[in-house]
């Protein structure tokens, strides 16, 4: 009697198991389907696009006019507007980050980290139109007076702004990482007369790297991808140029501004599919990279 | 008392030494007297603070912010707990091994050269004006870290074991490796004192009678404590034994006389199995 019940209740436990098992996997199938549905769906839609426009002109035009009577289809300007504007905004946030992570994971006593933890997690909260009013009324101003460009609007003022706005990502994430590192190989090193500063250099960054590696990819990830405040900050205008200080478009700024004009199925409504593909495909990369960076490291440090 | 090779060099006095986390008063006045080149081992009760008394020896215990201590510890006659005394430098002489063993995620050649690249190589150079001698920093070359290497693993019965595989991560050795791999570590800042903190507690039987031999041979170089809640441990390899209950040094002595004949009563309790 009691091992006929002892053996229901084990079946019971492997049907529940096996269902927690089923859903779960049916998530990740999910994700990775929509995914590859996203994609078909870029790449469906594009590819009269580039039937009609063509690969070279679509990549070497210097000019991106969907709607002008002799239409321009060089996504160039958009490219440079989003490299600039999200590839100078990493390279102000990235050392910075790395220095509030380290600020607030090892130095900070637990009163100050009590308040800036929370504070770091709101401002990665804060709707990006937001930190955009910000850029497009007092930032501007800040560089015009420092700078003296010749557009208030300029990639700068995206850049920086979108610095402010991956920091708080990329510390939350990294500091959780550095966190992680358990304390005992922290004592191993104290235990071995390194200094504190020699530890966090030595012991803990490495250790919690795969952390800071990823905190950084989704960081440019979301630079690369975000639009309001770029739109708002950068003043819009698609020319092709290197200068940080001159207006730009970005990719997602073009996006979102050509949209409501597109007619369905029309070259133009298609041309934004390109555009969306090529953005994707960016991102896609980025991420790649910092996967081979993370698999590089651990194959020779784990 | 005599040190076992009859020449009695203290090489640590521990005198009223007081320690409290926030109000909780974790050693009360332990005084003793540490020889040079002999195991000494802590014994008592899980939660007597013997780990925190260990870690006083190499002020781990600065790291926790509510630490108040009181009262003096001489290593060699310096009193270690002075503020003039630097803890970083005070562990270059008074290395330490952990409990759960500690290797750094790198390979087995990172954790040896760990410390020697951080602290460098010190050299006596004569200034070759004023011919005055004194002491510079530099870094070690890769022959000097290959030897450090080679020396240490060896010192630590390992390096037969992983000769061949030196590039490899130190997180595939075995435990008992791992921390013989962690005393190689220690050695490498060449201490004088190194502390054990139950080093043989998460490993089987046969890895702990390695380590066990290595700590017996350690002997000859170096001063021994170490803190272990394995009675036949301390028996087979400490020279003398000191018993702790919640706080107190309640006995301390030749580890033959301590373990046979104990004075006190609270000894004889736990050394027989009447006491947790
Ligand atoms: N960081 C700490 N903060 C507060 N109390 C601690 C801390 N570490 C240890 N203690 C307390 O100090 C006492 C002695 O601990 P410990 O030295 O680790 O004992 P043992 O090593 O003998 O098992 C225990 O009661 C423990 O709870
Ligand atoms: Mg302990």
């Amino acid at each position: 009697m009691d091992t006929k019940i002892y053996k229901r209740e084990n079946r019971a436990r492997r049907y529940a198991e096996g269902g927690i098992t089923g859903i779960l996997g049916a998530c990740g199938i999910l994700s990775v389907l929509i995914l590859a549905l996203v994609f078909i769906f870029l790449i469906t839609n594009s590819i009269p696009f580039f039937q009609s426009v063509g690969l070279v002109n679509f990549f070497t035009g210097t000019q991106w006019d969907p709607f002008a009577s002799e239409a321009m289809w060089g996504v160039l300007p958009l490219l440079t507007g989003t490299i600039l504007v999200s590839f100078v905004g990493a390279i102000i946030a990235i050392p910075i980050g790395l220095g509030c992570t380290i600020y607030l994971s090892e130095l900070a006593d637990s009163k100050v980290k009590k308040i800036l933890k929370p504070a770091i997690e709101i401002l990665a909260g804060v709707p990006s139109v937001i930190y955009g009013l910000f850029a497009a009324l007092v930032l501007s101003n800040w560089i015009m007076e420092i700078f003296d460009p010749s557009y208030r609007l300029n990639a700068l003022n995206g850049a920086i702004i979108l610095a402010i706005m991956m920091i708080p990502i990329q510390v939350s994430v990294s500091e959780e990482a550095m966190n992680a590192v358990p304390r005992n190989l922290r004592e191993a090193s104290y235990a071995m007369g390194a200094t504190r500063w020699e530890t966090i250099k030595s012991v803990i960054i490495p250790a919690a790297l795969p952390g800071i590696i990823a905190s950084i990819a989704l960081a440019i990830g979301r630079a690369v991808g975000e639009t309001m405040a770029v739109l708002m900050a950068t003043g819009n205008a698609s020319q092709f140029s290197f200068d940080i200080l001159t207006s730009v478009r970005t990719m997602t700024a073009a996006l979102a501004i050509d949209v409501p004009e597109a007619a369905i199925g029309s070259l133009q409504y298609q041309g934004l599919f390109a555009v969306g593909l090529l953005l994707f495909i960016i991102t896609f990369v980025i991420n790649l990279i910092a996967d081979m960076v993370l698999s590089k490291y651990q194959e020779t440090y784990k | 008392m005599k040190n076992i090779s009859g020449d009695q060099i203290s090489k640590i006095q521990v005198k009223d030494l007081n320690l409290w986390f926030d109000t909780k008063h974790v050693l009360k006045d332990v005084s003793i007297e540490i020889y040079e080149k002999e195991i000494t081992a802590i014994i008592g009760p899980s939660g007597c603070g013997k780990s925190t008394f260990l870690r006083c020896l190499n002020r781990m215990n600065d790291l926790i912010p509510s630490t108040k201590i009181e009262g003096e510890i001489l290593l060699d006659g310096k009193n270690i707990l002075e503020n003039d005394i630097d803890p970083v430098d005070l562990r270059k002489d008074v290395g330490m091994v952990f409990q759960k063993p500690n290797p750094f995620p790198k390979s087995i050649y990172e954790n040896i050269v760990f410390a020697p690249k951080i602290h460098g190589i010190e050299e006596i150079k004569k200034d070759p004006k004023t011919g005055k001698e004194k002491i510079v920093r530099r870094k070690p070359t890769k022959e000097e870290l290959d030897q450090i290497v080679e020396k240490c693993l060896k010192r630590a019965a390992l390096w037969n074991e992983v000769k061949d595989r030196l590039n490899k991560s130190a997180y595939d050795l075995s435990g008992g490796q791992q921390q013989r791999l962690c005393i190689a570590r220690t050695m490498s800042i060449e201490p004088e004192v190194i502390l054990f903190d139950e080093p043989c507690s998460a490993l089987d039987p046969i890895a702990t009678a390695k380590i066990e031999d290595l700590l017996v041979d350690l002997r000859k170089d170096y001063t021994v404590v170490i803190v272990t809640h394995n009675m036949q441990q301390a028996a087979r390899v400490a020279d003398r034994t000191a018993f702790f209950y919640m706080g107190d040094l309640v006995e301390y002595g030749p580890t033959k006389r301590l373990f046979e004949k104990p004075e006190k009563e609270l000894t004889e309790q736990y050394l027989t199995g009447r006491m947790g």
